[in-house]
């Protein structure tokens, strides 16, 4: 493979605590070498900022509820349907792009890893062959638990053997990589057609509360050692008054500590904290409740946070939320798409205008960036927009010029047609801050790799660790003052390396490298109760027989497979 | 408000001493269907016959020029507000003709195909003939007349796409198709003739005026506008009620009207405090 060197760029990496110093970076074999032969190709990158890779902690970008939203949402891409010239195929969609789309757009913003935040069980096959066909970047998928019938029958009981022996079968049957939970407990109440709006809302049937839940799936992921933490969409998204729920939520990780070999700290991810971030009763008295999630957040180190970023952009919202989509529904009378999978979750699925002109969405719009700006410990706050719910993932260089630029922040916040009133019910016109480069290098790459327990290879330039590398149009010493101009800089790396090969150069896709898909291997003893149970399930309650269930090597032929051993 | 706007609009178009024609005609038909996104006043503005020639036009995944398939004379004015376009020949391989369009005028002295003056803006678009399928599609304004028949999806929402006819006028001489005007949110379609089922369907604004006959299902989740039947409906909705009759003028035709609101099975927002339906006026 060729080696390269990348000459006088401005790098930032946290995990060495470079700070836009000029260094050059050598790359040998897809890896990040100490140096290289004289034979090396030269990139010069002077002027330019060098990063890793990026990686995306949350997003929506694979599967069923996603290809839903592309087969019901045909307006989507109607306008927006293009081929470039070169090796790539046509491009469609706005908020929900074909993969070849969402592969190309990711590489072009300097991504090299995304997580598939949302993986039903039962389609973990679709949610596969989709995350195969999205070309460069490595990607991961959590399958969803919150609202499982095994889960919520095991931990009734406190078993968390019995759950961790669930979770790591299931990881294996749908090569999943950790343990995503949704709105626990109210998806499963949907289907009686109630909801869980706090944590102590009891499930119907099963009599279990959202809070044994939560507290007893993080429980079974330190367990098992997973290299992820629990990752979770609370209950009463997008509510008023739910910032109370929210940290309610959280406290139920007070006092456990991180157990596993991946250098992770954190025992809880707390996904889109915008939308769970609402003080008042209703949509008119309305303000801001940032400040106190992001109060409790700064204080717990044993958390980590993503934004949910509102982009004001007409997007498409899926969510395993099943209740809170029928509510969104209600508000827009658009099309509203919903599906139950058996015995593991739900979806629904509607299209969405986050308009600037409305109070609310503006509103929105501010606790986003206030979220991300009262952050204290970037190793523990990334920029998401839970794509594509709160706004499309190609949106976020526009992102990065709110939170970079207090100008161009405010020039957005005094321009909203109730201007007065979003000023009033947030907290932002009162904001100073401008994340850094090297702030946004931690938001955007070593944090979220430290969380998802990818920190050996991703997230940093150390020799060693992968060759995924971002170079960028921007010389920080002449940092675009214009929001347009930071959009530009963000939007088309000059390079992208992908496991040591350029995918990207200036903006353009040239490689569609060797992606690989990980999943995570979990050992754990024998446990006949839960095999048991499973066999017995599949045989009363599945349509499908227990031998369709697992996704077969052929779905994820690029596997990368990390191994976890809780046997002992 | 609607009326005011097209027909100053209409009078721009009419000064025709002060437009610039350009005439295509048809040379060469197309083996599969060309797609004429490029044939309207907005793109032509400011081009001489040879410039416009040589704009593209798609024939499935391959693209070649306006030029291959029509002889052009003439020249267009400085804006599209100043350009005619007359189109001669068989059309009816040819789609998107006039789609876009914010001002001036084209003239088709022939039948059209698909997308035919969708997403219109502004101007005057006449077809003397019959156009296919998902013509004036989410028609925003202007004036789009058709002196022919029309197939389904005349004036409705893009296949998906919840925002359907919002302005200007649609005249059909002829007969129309099935889901016609679906999603229409404002604006005016007259058909003289008759149409299929699923008549405005969704409507949420706007008015239809069917001089004809209706098949089924017209106005199925209707939340507002009003619909106009100077015929008969083959099987009403049974979310209609009677609320009482009107003496009315319709498109220059005076007569008594029975109002019925609808479509009660579907939500309907409150105004005032009054709650708002949809009315479907059936002439006596």
């Amino acid at each position: 493979m060729s080696e390269y060197i990348i000459k006088n760029g401005h790098v930032f990496d946290p995990t060495q605590g470079i700070k836009g110093d000029k260094k050059d970076i050598a790359v040998k074999d897809g890896k990040i070498v100490d140096k290289v032969g004289s034979s090396a190709k030269v990139i010069d990158a002077s002027g330019k900022t060098v990063m890793a890779g990026a990686l995306e902690v949350h997003a929506h970008v694979a599967g069923p509820k996603v290809n839903a939203g592309r087969w019901y949402r045909p307006e989507d891409k109607h306008f927006d349907s293009h081929k470039t010239a070169g090796i790539t195929r046509i491009e469609g969609g706005k908020s929900i792009p074909t993969v070849f789309k969402t592969g190309y757009e990711y590489a072009r913003l300097g991504f090299t890893f995304a997580m598939e935040a949302a993986m039903p069980p039962l389609y973990a096959r679709h949610v596969h062959e989709e995350i195969h066909d999205t070309p460069i970047i490595d990607e991961a998928a959590l399958p969803v638990f919150g609202n499982n019938w095994f889960i919520l029958e095991y931990l009734k009981n406190h078993e968390v053997e019995n759950t961790a022996a669930y979770i790591a079968w299931i990881l294996r049957q749908t090569k999943g990589y950790g343990v995503k939970c949704v709105n626990p407990g109210g998806t499963e109440a949907w289907a009686w057609g109630l909801n869980c709006l706090t944590i102590h809302d009891p499930v119907p049937y099963f009599e279990i509360t959202p809070a044994e839940i939560i507290k007893g799936l993080i429980e079974a992921n330190e367990y098992l050692g997973l290299p992820h933490s629990m990752h979770l969409h609370q209950n009463d998204l997008g509510n008023p008054g739910n910032y109370k729920t929210t940290i309610d939520s959280l406290k139920l990780a007070e006092g456990i500590k991180a157990t596993n070999n991946f250098g992770r700290e954190q025992v809880l991810h707390s996904t889109h904290l915008q939308f769970h971030a609402y003080k008042g009763t209703n949509w008119g008295d309305f303000e801001s409740g940032a400040k106190e999630v992001m109060d409790y957040v700064n204080k717990q180190k044993n958390l980590t946070i993503d934004t949910g970023n509102v982009t004001l952009d007409e997007t498409t919202t899926m969510t395993a939320d099943g209740p809170f989509e029928h509510h969104l529904h209600g508000l827009n009378h658009l099309k509203w798409f919903n599906v139950d999978v058996e015995l593991e979750t739900a979806a629904g699925i509607v299209p969405f205008i986050y308009d600037p002109n409305n109070a609310v969405f503006a509103s929105q719009w501010a606790v986003g960036l206030e979220i991300a700006l009262y952050a204290k410990d970037p190793m523990r706050c990334f920029i998401t927009t839970d794509h594509p719910n709160a706004g499309p993932f190609t949106r976020y260089p526009r992102v990065y010029s709110w939170l970079m630029s207090k100008k161009v922040r405010d020039e957005r916040l005094n321009s909203f047609k109730k201007a007065d009133k979003v000023i009033s019910a947030t907290n932002l016109a009162n904001m100073d801050r401008e994340i850094t480069l090297y702030e946004l290098a931690a938001m955007t790459r070593a944090g979220p790799a430290k969380c998802l327990g990818l920190s050996k290879d991703y997230g940093g330039l150390k020799a060693g660790m992968n060759a995924d590398i971002a170079i960028y149009n921007i010389n920080p010493d002449k940092f675009p003052s214009t929001g347009p101009e930071i959009e530009k800089a963000f939007a088309q790396v000059a390079y992208l390396f992908k496991s040591g090969k350029i995918c990207v150069e200036g903006g353009k896709v040239v490689d569609m490298g060797h992606k690989e898909t990980f999943w995570v291997d979990a050992k754990v003893p024998e446990n006949k109760q839960v095999m048991h149970d499973i066999k017995e399930k599949f045989l009363r309650y599945y349509s499908i027989n227990e031998n369709n269930y697992p996704v077969p090597e052929s779905y994820a032929p690029h596997q990368h497979i990390i191994s976890v051993d809780a046997s002992q | 408000m609607h009326r005011t706007s097209t027909s100053s609009a209409w009078m721009r178009a009419s000064e025709v001493e002060r437009m610039n024609t350009v005439t295509l005609t048809v040379k060469k038909q197309p083996e599969l269907y060309l797609e004429c996104e490029n044939v309207n006043p907005d793109v032509f503005a400011g081009k001489k016959a040879d410039q416009i020639a040589k704009l593209g036009a798609f024939q499935g995944k391959e693209i070649s020029t306006l030029g291959d398939f029509f002889t052009i004379t003439g020249e267009a004015g400085a804006t599209a507000a100043d350009t005619k376009i007359v189109i001669n020949g068989d059309c009816t391989k040819m789609k998107y003709i006039g789609a876009k369009m914010t001002a001036g005028e084209v003239v088709v002295n022939s039948a059209c195909d698909m997308y035919t003056g969708s997403w219109m803006k502004g101007g005057k678009l006449t077809v003397n003939g019959d156009v296919h399928s998902f013509c004036g599609l989410a028609l925003a304004g202007g004036e789009f007349t058709i002196n022919g028949n029309a197939g389904n999806y005349l004036g409705a929402a893009y296949r998906g796409d919840w925002r359907g006819m919002s302005g200007g006028v649609l005249r059909v001489k002829g007969n129309a198709g099935s889901d016609v005007a679906t999603f229409m949110t404002g604006g005016e379609m007259i058909i003289e003739g008759d149409v299929d089922i699923h008549l405005g369907t969704h409507m949420e604004g706007g008015k239809i005026v069917l001089k004809g006959n209706a098949n089924r299902r017209v106005g199925g989740q209707m939340v507002k506008g009003e619909i106009y039947v100077f015929g008969k409906i083959n099987v009403m909705m049974p979310g209609y009620k009677p609320v009482g009759e009107k003496e009315m003028e319709v498109d220059g035709t005076k007569a008594t009207f029975v109002d019925y609101i609808g479509d009660l099975g579907e939500r309907h927002p409150k105004r005032k405090g009054e709650v708002v339906y949809g009315h479907l006026y059936m002439k006596k």
